[in-house]
């Protein structure tokens, strides 16, 4: 365990002058302040929220180096983990017990490992028939819509939302419930009770759910169900864990999907020469998912670790206690590992990004997340090709003050 | 060339088989590597190079026939 005897009021004060965090990003660009700071030697302290500082990681390499690096903490209770705003540390430190994304190994090793054969790439190609036939499902409904919709809400969000409901057992009627629930415990912004009190209603819907599922009398197959009889019953996770895990899964499972199926559809309308590539050459979609995550990179805060023994990265000592923002967003658009890159190019080599984070927290759900998002756009614009923005990009409203970066509508006409 | 895999740290992420396919797959009980070739032809080298590149959990080691 980490040492309680680590005295963190020196950090706060003292050290004028340092840039405050988080810093204001633009539409489609992390804050221009992340490639200054890129071009310092060595690694630049920021000021967080709260008073406390934190080392800012922004190249590639070295954001790869801290989040593959286990003597990187990434447990919220350690002192000085850097929280971005009042809301997130009222959320971080009330979460009991944590989500495994929350714990270091060998703990998080043992929670991961329950849940790796269900997001297995096989396990993921097998479910393609699904995806297929769903997606075309939801293009249906959108084209009943008549000629205009949110694609926000009527496409992006509905398919990742579907599908993980399907996949856990959760019932899709209630996803206006979870979903709202979602962006309140994203919203950086928010009193710091709301994401708390959303959390609990959470683990509260879910804890019903699992009732009902031990309850029924001929065990459905998903990965609730499983996750009880595999993992729970047997003793080896307790009803609160795996409430933990569900309600991660659910919260993982669709909000980001959701996020990245509207923005790419933005980007490649606003680059109508690369979706007619696209169009003419659907091999084009693999590359082109990978950029989008790259581009987009929305999990935008991650990832925020402690040291938990003295490290030396990019010639800067890291001292066992200080904070760190590793920066994948930043390290997304680090000129040494991807050329020119704020340009969104669908033919770059993009797949060493980071925008599924890197080291033992990468996201579990990436093969179906990647899954998804190629069926959207390998199909998107084949079925709609008049395709268009109903609004002037400029009236869009982005999601600056969440967690998980996004668009609040997107208005599309065909 | 030669693979070996930290079995210990492998989280199942599955970049390797994205990347690799006919070198790398994945268990069906756990969802943890399997290396189907420890010595992999040529043509498959640049691949299990990727793979190792790409490997959240730094698990996959190479070590070159001329090492």
């Amino acid at each position: 365990m980490y040492p309680s005897s680590i005295d963190t009021s020196e950090r706060s004060v003292g050290e004028d002058g340092l840039p405050n965090f988080p810093m204001q990003r633009c539409p489609f660009a992390p804050p221009a302040e992340y490639a200054e700071i890129r071009k310092k030697p060595g690694l630049s302290k920021v000021r967080m929220p709260d008073g406390a500082w934190a080392w800012i990681v922004t190249r590639h390499d070295e954001v790869k180096q801290v989040l593959g690096d286990n003597r990187f903490s990434t447990v919220p209770s350690t002192p000085n983990y850097p929280m971005i705003a009042p809301a997130r540390a009222s959320l971080l430190r009330n979460e009991h017990p944590p989500t495994l994304i929350r714990m270091d190994p060998p703990e998080h090793t043992k929670h991961r490992r329950m849940f790796s054969r269900e997001f297995m790439v096989k396990t993921i190609e097998a479910m393609k028939p699904y995806l297929n036939d769903l997606v075309d499902r939801l293009f249906d409904e959108m084209e009943a819509k008549g000629g205009s919709c949110d694609f926000a809400e009527v496409f992006a969000l509905a398919l990742p939302t579907t599908v993980i409901s399907h996949m856990l057992g959760v019932p899709y009627e209630d996803q206006e419930y979870f979903h709202e629930r979602a962006l309140q415990k994203l919203d950086l912004k928010a009193d710091p009770e709301v994401p708390l009190r959303a959390g609990r209603e959470m683990r509260e819907y879910l804890d019903g759910l699992i009732t009902r599922k031990l309850e029924a009398t001929e065990p459905q197959d998903d990965l609730i169900t499983r996750m009880l009889h595999n993992y729970m019953l047997p003793g080896h996770i307790t009803r609160e864990e795996a409430l933990a895990t569900a309600e991660l899964l659910l919260m993982g499972g669709h909000e980001t999907t959701a996020n990245m199926i509207a923005l790419g559809c933005l980007s490649l309308l606003l680059h109508p020469d690369q979706k007619d590539d696209l169009v003419a050459d659907p091999s084009l979609v693999v590359n082109a998912v990978e950029e989008m995550l790259r581009f987009h990179t929305i999990v935008h805060y991650n990832g925020p670790r402690v040291a938990l023994e003295d490290v030396e990265v990019g010639g800067t000592l890291i001292r066992k206690g200080d904070g760190v923002l590793a920066l994948i967003s930043a390290a997304n658009r680090d000129p040494g590992a991807f050329d020119d890159p704020d340009r969104f190019d669908i033919r770059r080599k993009a797949l060493h990004h980071v925008a599924f984070s890197f080291g033992s927290h990468q996201c579990l759900g990436q093969a179906l997340a990647r899954a998804e998002l190629q069926i959207v756009f390998s199909k998107l614009f084949q079925r709609f090709p008049n395709l268009k923005l109903a609004v002037p990009v400029e009236e869009l409203e982005f999601r600056y003050d969440a967690f998980v970066y996004g668009i609040e509508k997107l208005p599309v006409t065909w | 060339m030669k693979i070996t895999v930290d079995m210990d740290k492998c989280i199942g992420a599955g970049l390797c088989v994205v990347a690799a396919p006919k070198v790398f797959a994945q268990n069906d009980d756990d969802g943890l590597v399997i290396v189907l070739d420890e010595n992999p032809p040529a043509d498959q080298h640049e691949a299990v190079r990727e793979a190792a590149r790409l490997c959240p959990a730094l698990v996959i080691h190479l070590q070159d026939d001329n090492d």
